[in-house]
Formats: C-alpha cells, sequence, structure tokens
C-alpha cells in the first residue's frame, strides 16, 4: 500500500484568467498530522476542494488513495472534510445530524461523538439553525473527530469557538490520533496555537506553494537581531534579511538562516540581542514579502 | 510549569535534553522505563511523532535502548556519559558567557574569581 494519501502534481485550478491555484506539487503521507496555512485568498480552500472532489481541476494531476477523487466511493468514503461554514438542513437536529454521519463514515464511533458533545456542551436535542456560532464549530469538531476517517480536513474549524473549547479540540485531536492514527489536514490562521501538533506544514501563497516542510524543523530557522541600526546593518550584510523594522536609532532585522554559535557570538560581541523567531512569525514574514506588499504599506 | 517547549530550537532536541535532564538528576535512574512518546505527546501538547525524534535520537546516542515490546529504557552508564558531554559544553555555554558579561560591566578576573570562591 502506498504511504502517499494525496499526491498533486502541477495541480492548478484557474477561474478564467485568475489562477487560484497555480502549479502545486505536493504529497500527503499517510498518518501525519499536516499545517495547510497561508493567508486568505491564497488558494488553501481551493486545493481542499479539488482533494474531497467538490471542485474540479484545471490541469495537472490530483490522487488521493491513489485514484482520482471524482465520483469516486472509494476515496470519498475514506474522507472527512470539516468545513468554516457547512450547511444543515433546517429540521436537523444535532442528533440527526450525528446520525447521518454514522451513515457515511465507516469507522464513525457513536459513542465518543456523544462523549465529545457533551464535552463541548452542545445539547443534543436542539436544532441546528438554533446553535450558536461556537456551538456550530464545535458539532463540526465532533464529527471530524468521531469519523476516524482515514483523511480529516479541517478548514478553519473554530469560528466562534472559545480558547477553553479550542484547547479542548486540540487536547483531544492529539489523544485520539495516538490511538487511531491517520491523516489529518488542518487549515487554519492560528499558528502559534497549533504549531506544536503538526508533523508537517505547507504553506501556499498567492496559488503557489511556498513552504513544505517538516514543522520541528523550522523552529530555530529564523532569528531576529536587535540593537543600534548602524551594528545591524553591519551584522546583516549578505544575509536573507525576511523582516526589518527601524525606531529611532534602533532597528531589528530578521534573519531566514539557523543561528550557528560564530554568529551568535559576533552578534554579542556588537553588543546585539537576539530572539528566536517563532513559526506564526516566520510565515507572517514570508507570506508578506513575497508579494513585495513592502513598499505599499510604507 | 516551569520548564516548557519553547519555539526557539526543534521541540524534539527539547525532548532529548528533558531526558537528559531527568537522568542526571537522578530522577530517571539507570535501567527505569522512560514515558512513552505518547505520554509526551499529551503532557507537552506536541506531536507524538516529534516526541518520538527526541526519544529515537537518544537511542541513537545509546543513551536509552529499547525493550521489545515493553518501551524505552536508561541504559547502563547513561548518566556519566550524559555528565561528561554536559562538562564539555560548561565551558561554552557558561563560563564564556560569563565572561563576556563580566567584562561589559568592567569586573576585573580577580573580582569574578572572588565572586566565585564566595559562593563557594
Amino acid at each position: 500500500m502506498s504511504t502517499k494519501v494525496v499526491e498533486a502534481i502541477h495541480l492548478s485550478k484557474s477561474y478564467g484568467t485568475v489562477k487560484a491555484v497555480d502549479d502545486v506539487s505536493l504529497t500527503i503521507e499517510a498518518n501525519k498530522i499536516y499545517g495547510l496555512l497561508g493567508r486568505n485568498g491564497a488558494g488553501k480552500t481551493t486545493i481542499m476542494h479539488m482533494i474531497t472532489a467538490q471542485l474540479f481541476k484545471t490541469s495537472g494531476e490530483l490522487r488521493v488513495f491513489s485514484e482520482e477523487p471524482y465520483e469516486n466511493n472509494n476515496v470519498l468514503r475514506q474522507v472527512c472534510f470539516i468545513k468554516e461554514s457547512q450547511k444543515y438542513p433546517d429540521a436537523f437536529r444535532v442528533n440527526d445530524v450525528l446520525a447521518s454521519a454514522a451513515l457515511f463514515f465507516p469507522n464513525w464511533d457513536a459513542g465518543y461523538a456523544l462523549e465529545l458533545l457533551e464535552e463541548f456542551r452542545v445539547p443534543l436535542k436542539r436544532r441546528m439553525k438554533k446553535l450558536s456560532r461556537g456551538m456550530l464549530s464545535a458539532v463540526g469538531i465532533v464529527i471530524g473527530l468521531a469519523s476516524r476517517a482515514p483523511l480529516t480536513i479541517f478548514d478553519e474549524p473554530y469560528l466562534g469557538l472559545d480558547a477553553v473549547a479550542r484547547s479542548l479540540f486540540y487536547d483531544r485531536l492529539m489523544e485520539d490520533y495516538a490511538l487511531y492514527p491517520r491523516t489529518v489536514i488542518l487549515s487554519t490562521h492560528l499558528i502559534d496555537e497549533v504549531s506544536r501538533l503538526l508533523e508537517h506544514i505547507i504553506v501556499i501563497d498567492g496559488g503557489k506553494l511556498l513552504l513544505d516542510e517538516e514543522a520541528d524543523l523550522l523552529r530555530g530557522r529564523a532569528y531576529t537581531v536587535t540593537g543600534p541600526a548602524a551594528k545591524v546593518d553591519s551584522f546583516v550584510s549578505g544575509k536573507k534579511v525576511i523582516h526589518e523594522e527601524l525606531l529611532g536609532g534602533f532597528k531589528s532585522a530578521s534573519i531566514y538562516e539557523s543561528l550557528i554559535a560564530s554568529e551568535q557570538r559576533k552578534a554579542e560581541s556588537l553588543g546585539l540581542d537576539f530572539a528566536p523567531v517563532t513559526i506564526q512569525q516566520l510565515i507572517v514574514y514570508l507570506t508578506n514579502n513575497s508579494k513585495s506588499r513592502k513598499e505599499a504599506v510604507v | 510549569m516551569a520548564n516548557q517547549i519553547d519555539d526557539s530550537r526543534p521541540i524534539f532536541v527539547q525532548i532529548a535534553e528533558r531526558i537528559e535532564d531527568d537522568i542526571i538528576g537522578g530522577g530517571l535512574p539507570e535501567e527505569t522505563q522512560v514515558p512513552s512518546t505518547n505520554q509526551f505527546a499529551a503532557f507537552y501538547g506536541i506531536n507524538p511523532a516529534t516526541a518520538a525524534k527526541g526519544v529515537n535520537m537518544l537511542v541513537d546516542e545509546q543513551i536509552l535502548y529499547k525493550k521489545r515490546g515493553i518501551g524505552m529504557f536508561v541504559a547502563a552508564g547513561a548518566k556519566e556519559k550524559l555528565m561528561d558531554k554536559r562538562k564539555e559544553q560548561f565551558y561554552e555555554q557558561y563560563v564564556v558567557t560569563m565572561i563576556r558579561e563580566a567584562e561589559k560591566l568592567g569586573i576585573t578576573a580577580e573580582q569574578l574569581t572572588e565572586m566565585i570562591h564566595k559562593r563557594g
């Protein structure tokens, strides 16, 4: 059996002259947790819609569980896609939604779903349209977890969810993933909150693949030096600066490379301070610069 | 918690260091079992694969060894080995940094020696 759950080769999707997804090649491997990150309108959702056969590709190849996903029940019964704004039939109560999910997903665990609902404090008998925004999101999360689908995709699953419920989601996801390993794609803007859960990070920017890397290797990948502008300038010359800020005669510059001991000593002897760049900051810097939006802002 | 995982370095390195600290500090004596990767993952809220990478790094360095079907154990001689490694790092990590800061503050070598003796 192939360990490739999703394989995209030169995948593109255009709307007229607009390229929503532009020549993206990537592989999603079995039983890993992926973060699919990027700015609004970067093309993340379009990619997820193609993987789940809700959109046709314009060109390129796309295989999910080694097959074409379109109208392919072999593939689709193994996939659970939790969307930001899922619509439900008006008459449905929460328990009707669970009953339907039980029909869709071969690995559905009804007992676990009820347990989760209680933890998220969602009333089982309430009509879906009477649920608050946060509770609607919680229902989606419960379905995503209890489906135990071999490929589970969460697209911004927590609109309206409070911090307690989000952290409950992360805890339950990691617990259940440890017991029932599966492939998870998590698309979110709350990078700092989830970065420790992710094994692999994919960043899409302007429809293109910007980064495809093991998450842990991005930690310590960049650092920021701060100090008198002239000294910072001399230290960073010849280095790849991804972000800089000026405050009076003070400057901070973020450098896209790992901090090695000799450079650290050099920075220290110049009297510069340095700090690590978090994964979230790194992605913000990278997706900001790549469109040369900087001049526009200044 | 005093010792949280941070974002400054790969997490697997930090997990390996936590285990090393426990071995050096006596919390994990030789021939005892270390927590499973899933336990580490749950405790620190990290991906189990990342925790496994940290544990496996110590297996490669023969600090830990695997008992099939049971789990990971601290190898005999692990503590001594780690102490030697840390002593080598001590000079770079602490002594050099201390001397640099002392120079910045105008503390002479004599004053510095005196401070160390006073503490001892």
